[in-house]
């Protein structure tokens, strides 16, 4: 059979098909109806390995790892490596139970076929979620591999010692390994939450930098299991592009259907309400179709976009709900009580998540199966959502994660993931290959919300804090697909697609808005709007904007009362892991810090989701008024995760998180007209380059007999608040409205 | 409209029917399957595609197989492989340079562009010549000392 062509379909239910794969208007230049859907398994993609099917009760300890003859373990995580080196820290925790080499410790990684359900790899909970998870389950493995030794070698477990996965009586003649007591058969109890777990003292693996293996596939460009989903190259792959519209909600009205149709290597066009795709058999071909769409398909557009000028002076005419997040009683009697009030108004603009390598995904649908393979941050919510966008059985869906560009959030994962799964089944037996092109990304990825904050607050006469209130206006900051069909971008442009998407998660919008200080009156209340711009979680979601705010109002307070910045929010700091953060970064700069010419350091601190990890950064400028130039030149942290699992990946997402803020912080913002958004390449939405990155510094402060938290977050705002505070420091000037540019300086300063 | 092309690509002469003005970029990845060169943004403008022309950096998405056509053309696997990494590879494993690691290739050969012109960089030198790559992790730190351990450790005589 010519691996080009479409399988055969005249036994299936054609109607069926058709209503599955819709192309109502369009069909495949190959298309022949004379067969049905069988050989798949003969082109051996490896695509339906194993569809669906239930994965282990997540309650039992295999459902976590297996054990294999040479005492070597797998590891199941549900969470995704997208960057942040989880999975090395994941098999160190089951390295240091299990009393295992690390080498010894393998890990497969969110697979709908293989992994346990752990929904989404967000909010830096994959430590404290998977972690403890693994932890536990190998604890219990460990406790029940020695019960069965005990038995095997006829003396008590405590006086059984293991190393390297051998079991050894006290006689030390008597051994028995991890392999030979397992024979096969898995360890199906369930994990246990009270399984003696090793303690800190005793760590050999967790708490030592440990080397992140896909490193050197990384840097080779080799071919391995843990490459980029873009790297993956199934046999008989097709190369599909989507043609957005324009502008969100326009219609399709019209497409150039014969000259796509003829261009070289055009296999088909799939039409499906205001959905359109191309596939082609080369990449280049797909591209190539793509643009001619671009150029010459027609669109019915809708309203234009409201303007941009207007988008934070609207919002709290825009309001939509209210949470109330802290509320005090009487709070304008309190304010009229105070001598001196102080007012300030900041802004966050929306900012994308960026990824430079634009999403992508592959797709195939053989015998009804359909398998997908995609960098997005939850694969079970991205099958539930593929469901029922494509009305198939969840169960007859595989998801599998493959390392992608770095997401950051929800970017265009889950939207590629469901352009390729519309287009499988409407291509049966061949894997279809969709990448996004640079414009798309930029385009149609969710952004980050934009939001306004305004603030107000007062001293008492020992110029201590006595009041403050937030207000806050935001659009939501998620709207992850989550099961839902109507999240992903595919469907909101099929014929006859779901209904409009929720409402999305407004606690993201108010995340971190509670100062960590201690605050005798305060009031937060947060303000949903519903934004021109598609949105959905970015790196910290609303924290980045709520920590910017505080820690520069904190500034602004503080040169009320006189005082110093430090000293101000020690004054006010009664937890104690907080203060060793501050005070850790102060000593590293010498604080005030000394700078050149135009230079300042200015300092700011959070702990992230007020739960997870406690981060402190300062932050050096320079300004540089006639060059109009204003650069970030140092930036110092210091962070409290707990217990750190693997140190050089803590601090490896610390420097990142602070230089990736101080990207967002002093360049970037999503730009729009009426007719569509204009941030479509790297020069209308610049980001830090090379010669303009900070030097940067990330102190540990370890905490072994804590529990480990949440840090992949937690640098975001602490780092616009430090920068934001320098600049104060070095130019006498409040900058409230992000990005931080030269050019407000230049203009504010008049 | 397609016509014979040869492309010398990491020491081997490739000859293929091919439509001249198709970017380096789709030859190398999807013909040769090569890796190191990713898509990143089609416009020369984050340096994701990078390979060496005749020893110089330069993107391959926008750069056509006809313009390339009897040039010499490295891309990352010509550097090393994971047995036998290249001294500037070993100095990212050593460094753990990487984050979600789709900036690499565009860094390691920018560096390679780079150490060979000038053996003893600057960190504003090695900064400036990693000027065309865009990093989003924030990595760029790590990018730096790699290069900058790269070239200390590496014996100018080579």
């Amino acid at each position: 059979m010519d691996p080009r062509s479409p399988t055969p379909l005249a036994t299936c239910d054609r109607r069926d098909f058709l209503r599955r794969a819709g192309y109502l208007s369009i069909g495949f230049s190959l298309l022949g109806l004379s067969g049905c859907a069988g050989e798949a398994r003969a082109s051996g993609t490896g695509a339906g390995a194993a569809p669906g099917g239930p994965p282990l009760d997540d309650e039992r300890v295999d459902a976590w790892l297996r054990i294999h003859p040479d005492s070597s373990v797998t590891v199941f995580t549900g969470k995704i490596a997208i960057g942040q080196g989880i999975l090395v820290a994941l098999r160190q925790i089951a390295a240091e139970e299990l009393d295992l080499a690390l080498d010894a410790v393998k890990i497969v990684m969110a697979d709908t076929g293989l992994t346990p359900n752990e929904s989404y790899t967000a909010g830096s909970a994959s430590i404290e979620g998977s972690g403890r998870a693994i932890r536990r389950a190998a604890a219990t493995a460990r406790m029940l591999l020695l019960e069965r030794a005990a038995d095997r070698l006829g003396v008590a477990t405590g006086l059984l010692s293991v190393a390297g996965g051998v079991i050894t009586g006290p006689d030390r003649d008597a051994s028995v390994t991890y392999g030979d007591l397992v024979a096969g058969e898995q360890l199906t109890a369930r994990v246990a939450a009270d399984a003696p777990q090793k303690k800190p003292a005793d760590y050999q693996v967790v708490g030592h930098p440990r080397p992140r293996p896909e490193i050197v596939t990384m840097v080779t460009g080799a071919k391995g299991a843990d490459d980029y989903v873009q790297n993956l190259r199934l046999p008989g792959i097709v190369h599909a592009r989507v043609v957005r519209p324009p502008v969100y909600g326009a219609a399709l009205r019209s497409v150039p259907e014969a000259e796509v149709r003829a261009m070289p290597g055009v296999i088909g066009l799939v039409r499906d309400g205001s959905f359109l795709a191309v596939l082609a058999e080369g990449e280049y071909q797909a591209i190539q179709a793509w643009q001619l769409l671009r150029q010459r398909a027609v669109w019915d557009r809708p309203a234009p976009l409201p303007a941009q000028a207007e988008l934070f002076s609207a919002m709290p005419g825009r309001a939509t709900g209210t949470e109330v997040v802290a509320s005090v009683a009487g709070l304008e009697q309190k304010f009229r009580q105070v001598l001196a009030t102080v007012e300030a108004t900041y802004t966050r603009p929306y900012q994308m998540h960026g990824s430079i390598g634009p999403s992508c995904a592959v797709a195939a649908y053989r015998d009804g199966q359909l398998t997908i393979w995609t960098h997005s941050q939850g694969v079970y919510p991205l099958r539930a959502s593929v469901a029922a966008m494509l009305e198939l059985p969840p169960a007859d869906i595989r998801v599998i994660g493959v390392r992608g560009a770095g997401c950051y959030g929800h970017n265009g994962a889950d939207d590629a993931a469901a352009d390729a799964a519309r287009l499988a089944v409407a291509l049966p037996d061949r894997p279809v290959r969709v990448q996004w092109m640079r414009e798309d990304e930029h385009a149609w990825e969710p952004y980050g919300s934009a939001m306004r904050l305004q603030l107000r607050g007062a001293l008492d006469g020992n110029n201590r804090i006595s009041v403050w209130e937030t207000r806050l206006w935001t659009d939501v900051h998620s709207h992850r697909p989550g099961g839902d069909a109507a999240e992903l971008l595919a469907a909101q442009y099929l014929e006859g697609g779901p209904e409009p998407p929720t409402e999305g998660y407004l606690g993201g919008g108010y995340r971190n808005s509670q100062p960590i200080y201690r605050i005798p009156d305060l009031h937060i209340e947060a303000h949903r709007i519903e934004g021109p711009l598609r949105v959905s979680a970015l790196r910290s979601l609303g924290a980045y904007g709520n920590i910017f705010a505080i820690e520069s109002f904190m500034d602004e307070l503080a040169e009320q009362a006189g005082e110093d910045p430090v000293a101000f929010r020690l004054k006010h700091l009664s937890d104690e892991r907080a203060r060793a953060v501050l005070e850790a970064v102060a000593r590293q700069v010498d604080w005030p810090g000394s700078t050149g010419e135009g230079g300042a350091w200015g300092i700011a601190l959070a702990r992230y989701k007020n739960e997870a990890a406690y981060c402190a950064v300062a932050a050096e400028i320079a300004y540089d008024p006639a060059g109009e130039r204003l650069r970030v030149l140092r930036l110092v942290g210091a962070i409290d995760a707990g217990q750190v699992i693997n140190p050089d990946g803590l601090r490896n997402q610390t420097e990142g998180g602070m230089i990736q803020s101080a990207s967002w912080t002093l360049l970037e913002r999503v730009t729009w007209e009426g007719g569509g958004v204009t941030s479509l390449d790297w020069e209308s939405y610049p980001i830090l380059r090379f010669p303009e990155v900070p030097e940067v510094e990330v102190l540990l402060i370890d905490r072994p007999t804590e529990a480990p938290l949440g840090a992949g977050e937690a640098a975001q705002g602490p780092t616009a608040a430090a920068i934001a505070n320098a600049v104060y420091r070095a130019t006498g000037q409040r900058l409230r409205e992000l990005p931080l540019t030269a050019e407000k300086l230049r203009s504010q300063g008049r | 409209m397609s016509q014979s092309i040869t492309l010398r690509v990491n020491g081997q002469s490739h000859t293929a029917q091919l439509d001249p003005e198709m970017p380096l970029l789709y030859f190398l990845r999807n013909a040769l399957e090569l890796n190191g060169p990713k898509y990143g943004c089609g416009v020369q403008q984050c340096g994701a595609c990078m390979v060496l022309l005749d020893g110089a950096a330069q993107p391959s998405c926008v750069l056509t197989v006809r313009q390339a056509a009897e040039r010499e053309i490295e891309t990352l696997e010509s550097l090393g492989t994971p047995d036998r990494l290249h001294p500037l590879q070993r100095a990212f494993v050593e460094v753990q340079a990487a984050q979600c690691g789709y900036c690499l290739n565009g860094a390691i050969l920018c560096a390679k562009a780079l150490l060979d012109e000038n053996p003893s960089p600057t960190r504003a030198e090695i900064s400036a010549a990693l000027e065309r790559v865009l990093c989003r992790c924030g990595t760029h730190s790590r990018i730096v000392r790699a290069v900058a351990r790269a070239a200390e450790t590496t014996p100018t005589t080579e």
